[in-house]
């Protein structure tokens, strides 16, 4: 019997190594369940979830979603576009409506960070964050590394570098933490004015150069250029970073050894990363996907268990 | 902490014979049978029972283990959540006969989130269950075995304890202990 330390998902920061592991186990066996030809269970079938968006996503959501259908939970879906938020409700107002419907947990994406902060210290529910702003997406790095795992047979010792636009990505930063508890070496990699000032603080190492990078590294996660967020123009042109950091066919021949290539997603081709890399052998951005509702239901599930009944 | 023994190696080698020759009574060469021993205290005893069989009917006898953890009733009524344990059910039970295997039946409650379990791969032509220790008398549903190894009658405050050689215990050996 064990049991997460945590009540709420807040981000990756908040975890230990331990939890880390029994989220993977709890994960190694949901995936099991969803391979099956039956791919539900009753776990959850007395809990009511709902996903609060008040960003757009496509992968996490239908990925929540599908988590919380697999577990037989009752799903309640919410997103700002079209709602009373654009009337002006704030987001507790928001969320204390939803839960006076008798609602066990939720999953939220905000484009402030610290949202699903504010929420837990204010309502009874479970928070799982499904991305605040630029600062953590947590399920999102439980799956990467998950991949990892599944891949090379562990993370511990591996070489991980997180290629592009760290300072806007809220994946850099769970993965960051992920892979530095489970033992992994950091880089990141991206041009200066990508990456935040003072990241080496964190333990990460850091590279301008991406062929080097690559030469490093076992595994490279390489993230989307954000332009949503980016309010001035951090490189010349989009044609110009494909040149310099852009990752295609003979930047990894021209490497000693094969390197796996993940994405979360969405893929931007051609610009950070080209579709004979992003289609080939080494890249395992489709077992994320899958991997991504194993983990969800393991997060859901362990976090559902945590409430005690009266 | 009390405990009496109820069946010790040999004795306990006996039942497992017994219960052997009791399934192929029934299912004679186990072509359209299989095992299904429980997770996690029912695989020592099915991969017991497995082991004899083939020894018996000198041929394959399929067997896979099933975890119920998450179609338990009590999750979210307990103060944590039990950790899941591995289900390998290699085959397809569509159409076959399905022998549970548990070591002990208590209330019933594993007994019926196994049943649901077990069909998330396929829907069997028949379900039969064998337990070693059948507790009298303490049933919340209306489940009983179709081969028990032993009866007792115990009181709630009371366990059933079953150690098998190889896994945590020098000895097999059954104990009935008192809190």
């Amino acid at each position: 019997m064990s049991q997460l330390s945590v009540r709420h998902l807040l981000g990756i920061k908040h975890l230990t190594n331990k939890d880390l592991q029994l989220i993977f186990q709890t994960a190694d066996n949901f995936k099991d369940v969803i391979n099956r030809p039956i791919k539900k269970v009753p776990s959850l079938r007395d809990v009511t979830i709902a996903n609060v968006f008040f960003e757009n996503s496509t992968r996490t959501k239908l990925s929540f979603e599908l988590a919380e259908k697999r577990l037989s939970a009752d799903v309640i879906n919410f997103s700002s576009t079209g709602s009373s938020v654009k009337k002006g409700e704030t987001l507790l107002d928001t969320v204390n409506n939803i839960l006076a419907m008798k609602v066990d947990m939720v999953v939220i994406r905000h484009s402030s960070p610290g949202a699903p902060h504010f929420l837990a210290k204010h309502i009874r529910a479970n928070i799982v964050n499904a991305g605040d702003g630029t600062h953590e997406h947590p399920t999102q790095a439980l799956l990467d590394t998950f991949s990892i795992r599944e891949k090379l047979g562990g993370v511990e010792g591996k070489k991980v570098v997180i290629v592009g636009d760290i300072l806007h990505s809220r994946v850099a930063l769970s993965n960051i933490f992920a892979l530095q508890k489970l033992g992994a070496q950091v880089m990141v990699c991206g041009p200066n004015t990508l990456l935040p000032k003072y990241i080496e603080q964190l333990g990460v190492k850091v590279e301008l150069d991406i062929d080097k990078a690559l030469a490093w590294c076992d595994v490279a996660n390489v993230l989307r250029i954000q332009l949503e967020r980016q309010q001035i123009k951090y490189f010349p042109s989009l044609r110009e970073y494909s040149l310099y950091y852009g990752i295609n066919r003979s930047r990894l021949d021209a490497l000693d050894k094969p390197i796996t290539i993940m994405h979360p997603g969405p893929i931007n081709r051609g610009v950070e990363l080209h579709s004979d890399v992003a289609d080939s052998e080494h890249s395992i951005i489709l077992e994320q996907v899958e991997n991504g509702v194993a983990i969800r239901m393991a997060v859901l599930y362990l976090l559902a268990g945590a409430e005690v009944e009266q | 902490m009390q405990k009496r023994l109820i069946l010790d190696g040999p004795l306990l080698e006996i039942t497992i014979s017994r219960l052997c020759q009791q399934l192929i009574e029934n299912h004679q060469d186990f072509k359209n049978s299989v095992i299904l021993g429980l997770q996690p205290r029912g695989i020592y005893l099915a991969e017991r029972i497995h082991q004899r069989l083939e020894k018996l009917l000198n041929k394959q006898v399929r067997m896979g283990f099933l975890d119920i953890t998450f179609y338990r009733d009590d999750f979210r009524r307990r103060d944590i959540p039990l950790e899941a344990n591995t289900t390998s059910v290699p085959f397809i039970i569509e159409n076959q006969k399905v022998i549970l295997v548990d070591d002990v039946l208590y209330t019933g409650r594993s007994v019926r989130a196994a049943l649901d379990a077990m069909i998330a791969f396929g829907r069997p032509s028949k379900v039969e269950l064998l337990v070693l220790v059948n507790r009298r008398y303490s049933r919340d549903l209306p489940i009983q075995a179709d081969y028990t190894g032993l009866s007792v009658n115990t009181m709630p405050s009371q366990r059933v304890l079953v150690e098998w050689e190889n896994h945590g215990a020098k000895k097999d050996n059954v104990w009935l202990v008192n809190y």
